[in-house]
């Protein structure tokens, strides 16, 4: 089978790879790369553990084919703290006991992290839009509300100070 | 941080409150990988030259294999291994046979007949899960479809088709005996011909798939010490591993398990399907492979939470007591056992729900039909009836005119009543669940309601074992021959009655103690703190009646005397007093 060559930003460090002709995002990321924070939960692009971010929006890896990433920005929930330090979602899902398996986590964090950079003051019903596309089977979905809106607060404390 | 709320008022003198951990909110161990997305679930363990498995899956609900042609699928592209029912050394398991308990009836590749949609016959391993599909497709298969059975009433039926040729009657067989669960207590019969009035109800519930994010799955590869390594998504580590060892017929050290970060379980990942599947390809191909289910897969095949059916039937009297409860259950097992069996033996166990009821009867059937097989889910067995149970208490509430909290706490087993299964009941604390729901939904409960309480008005003649009907309907195979009672004591099978006061023919004079060791420790400490702390101990109180007890109205005792009554010094003294009555009906004598 025919392979493509891809050159993508991957959390900002230049990546290169081979991918067959249809190879979804998802795959690559995991088994090509070696970024294994993506998860598949479906396959069909129904819950949400496989979200990415490409250019800062967040797109289900698992339907997106991998030689649509040519030249993009991708981010992985793996570069979401920077070194050792935490983002402050990564905190608040820690402190709000947003994760239980930690099976859709990943997701949930890169859909909630698309929604903070873009809306950093979000409703409690903005919240719930954002991840109206990840599931969870473990928390019932208000520990990970709370997280997310206790992580917007303290991000908007950081910039003023 | 949420935290928990205590009600610690009401059981004082159950525990210390001098927990370090339970009640404080606590940083799980394992979120720091979660959060970062370094957690390894048991696909995120790489392996070079890794194969992938899949299966080849009946698309009927029943039917016959006439022949199986994989001549195309074996010369296709990246195809390394076709995986046939022969290939596994022991092809025939139930899963509770590692307890004992059941016959094997289920194949891990079925040779001959399936019995449910979904079911595989074949598996076959290529380079790529692209290729591995390819070919499952390309497998051309003869199938007779016969006749099949959907609904557990109609698989009862004497003209049935068989499921499951283990159970020809389509039911598990309990005891090697019958072919339902039986539970009796009391005189059921004359308490329904007694009754005041009569309600009954028929309640059902869908099956329900865990759904967990991660679907099932393992990866399996030999190791370089002559074991194989098998990371899987199970939820049950050494369950899994004893299954394999005995489908494979490989000693179980040459089994190296890893498991334990599962991507969501809720009872779906105990079947242990994957791990042998697994671990039977890197046998047969020296390579690692992953067997995993995807997302259609874990719906349709993935067992579920089984469908389940109840009919109840009450003898009430007027004031809302019910005197005689009967149940008739089905368990809709799919095609073949899994923990079906066990969760009519555990639902047995629950009945009649948390109520005092004296005279109460019960058929249990495990029954098979062409669904997918059921397991466990979150308390399966239990949460199933105790939805009909509720209802059914709603139903009674109405039936009566009576307030449907007022009714619960009116029937709620107290500590040191006898429960249906003949066991005592201890630590009961319906009533006051009943007390807190009803204050936090602000119902208004009337003040007769509001002052009972778990901790008195129990034992007595609640403690009484009564005299008992039993029978010897259900045997297995006389649906077939077309004897069938579905009822409890309804048919004309033979009958005969155990003495009041017996368990299993033995007289039984003192309370059975589900823990004699746990108390007898409680019964130290607790002798010390009643010499340190409280007054002298009072003689045995006389044996408490069933409460007086009207919905409405006023209090039958003085306002005063009530609240001294229920002071919590005097509840907890009472309390003690109370535990060290059974304490000493088990150990001192």
């Amino acid at each position: 089978m025919a392979k493509f060559p891809v050159i993508f930003h991957l959390n900002g460090a230049e990546t290169a790879v081979f991918v067959d002709g249809g190879q979804n995002l998802l795959d690559v990321l995991r088994r090509s790369v070696g970024d294994l924070s993506p998860k598949y939960g479906c396959g069909q692009g129904t819950c949400g553990t496989c979200t990415v971010l490409i250019d800062g929006s967040p797109y289900l890896a698992c339907i997106t084919l991998a030689q649509a990433v040519k030249g993009k920005q991708v981010e992985t929930a793996a570069g979401l703290s920077s070194g050792a330090d935490l983002h402050p979602l990564q905190i608040a899902f820690i402190e709000n006991f947003a994760a239980q398996c930690g099976y859709c986590t990943p997701g949930m964090l890169m859909a909630a992290r698309a929604l903070l950079d873009s809306n950093p003051r979000p409703t409690r019903d903005e919240v719930i839009e954002a991840i109206s596309g990840n599931l969870c089977r473990c928390t019932g979905y208000d520990p990970i509300i709370a997280a997310i809106i206790e992580a917007s607060t303290r991000m908007r404390g950081a910039y003023l100070n | 941080m949420s935290t928990v709320e205590f009600r610690k008022a009401l059981f004082a003198d159950e525990r210390k409150d001098d927990f370090n951990e339970i009640g404080r909110p606590t940083i799980r161990q394992d979120i720091l990988g979660h959060v970062t997305g370094r957690s390894k679930f048991y696909d995120d363990h790489l392996f070079d030259g890794l194969l992938h498995m899949r299966c080849v899956r009946s698309p009927h609900h029943h039917a016959r294999i006439r022949a199986v042609d994989t001549r195309s699928a074996e010369s296709m592209q990246g195809v390394r291994r076709i995986v046939r029912p022969e290939d596994v050394p022991v092809n025939l398991n139930t899963l509770l046979s590692l307890i004992g308990f059941g016959k094997n009836d289920e194949a891990l590749l079925t040779p001959k007949k399936v019995s449910y949609k979904g079911e595989p016959i074949l598996a076959i391993i290529a380079d790529t899960e692209r290729q591995a599909r390819a070919a499952v497709d390309a497998v051309e298969v003869d199938w007779e479809p016969l006749p099949h059975v959907l609904n557990v009433e109609e698989a009862l039926q004497p003209d049935a088709p068989v499921v499951n040729e283990i159970y020809p009657n389509n039911t598990f067989e309990y005891y090697d005996k019958y072919d339902h669960q039986k539970l009796r207590f009391g005189d059921v019969n004359k308490a329904f011909a007694d009754a005041e009035l009569i309600v009954e109800g028929r309640y059902q519930m869908s099956p329900i798939e865990q759904a967990p994010m991660e679907t099932c799955g393992a990866i399996a590869a030999p190791e370089t010490n002559d074991r194989y390594v098998c990371h899987t998504s199970t939820q049950a580590l050494f369950f899994s591993l004893a299954t394999t060892s005995k489908l494979l017929d490989l000693p179980s050290a040459r089994l190296h398990f890893i498991g334990g970060t599962v991507g969501g379980g809720f009872g779906g990942k105990v079947d242990s399907i994957v791990e042998p599947m697994s671990v039977l390809g890197a046998m047969l191909t020296g390579r690692p492979v992953k067997f995993m289910w995807d997302r259609s897969e874990e719906m349709q095949v993935g067992a579920p939470r089984g469908a389940e059916l109840w009919d109840i039937k009450d003898a009430v009297d007027r004031n809302g007591r019910i005197i005689a409860r009967r149940f008739t259950g089905y368990f809709d097992s799919g095609a073949y056992t899994r923990l079906s069996s066990y969760a009519v033996v555990k639902s047995t166990g629950h009945l009649p729900g948390p109520y005092t009821i004296p005279n109460v009867a019960s058929n249990v059937f495990c029954v098979f039909t062409n669904r997918t097989p059921a397991t466990a889910m979150r308390g399966f067995g239990i949460t199933g009836v105790d939805f009909a149970i509720e209802c059914q208490m709603d139903r009674v509430a109405t039936a009566v005119g009576m307030d449907p909290i007022e009714l619960r706490i009116l029937n709620a087993y107290r500590d040191g009543d006898m429960k249906a299964h003949r066991r005592i009941a201890k630590n009961t604390a319906l009533i006051e669940c009943c007390q807190v729901a009803a204050d936090k939904a602000n119902w208004r409960l009337s003040y007769e309601a509001r002052r009972q309480s778990s901790l008195t008005g129990g034992g007595g003649r609640r403690a009484e074992i009564p005299e008992t009907e039993i029978d010897e309907e259900g045997m297995i195979g006389e649906r077939r021959q077309k004897i069938m009672p579905s009822e409890p004591l309804s048919g004309t099978g033979r009958r005969s009655r155990i003495p009041a006061g017996t368990v299993n023919g033995e007289e039984v004079k003192a309370a059975p103690a589900q823990h004699p060791e746990m108390e007898g420790l409680r019964s130290d400490s607790l002798r010390i703190s009643e010499k340190a702390n409280l007054p002298p101990a009072s003689p045995p109180a006389p044996p408490p009646q069933i409460p007086p007890y009207s919905k409405t109205g006023p209090s039958q005792r003085p306002e005063g005397k009530t609240s001294e009554r229920n002071s919590p010094a005097t509840r907890s003294r009472r309390r003690r007093s109370n535990i060290s009555r059974f304490i000493s009906g088990t150990r001192r004598r």
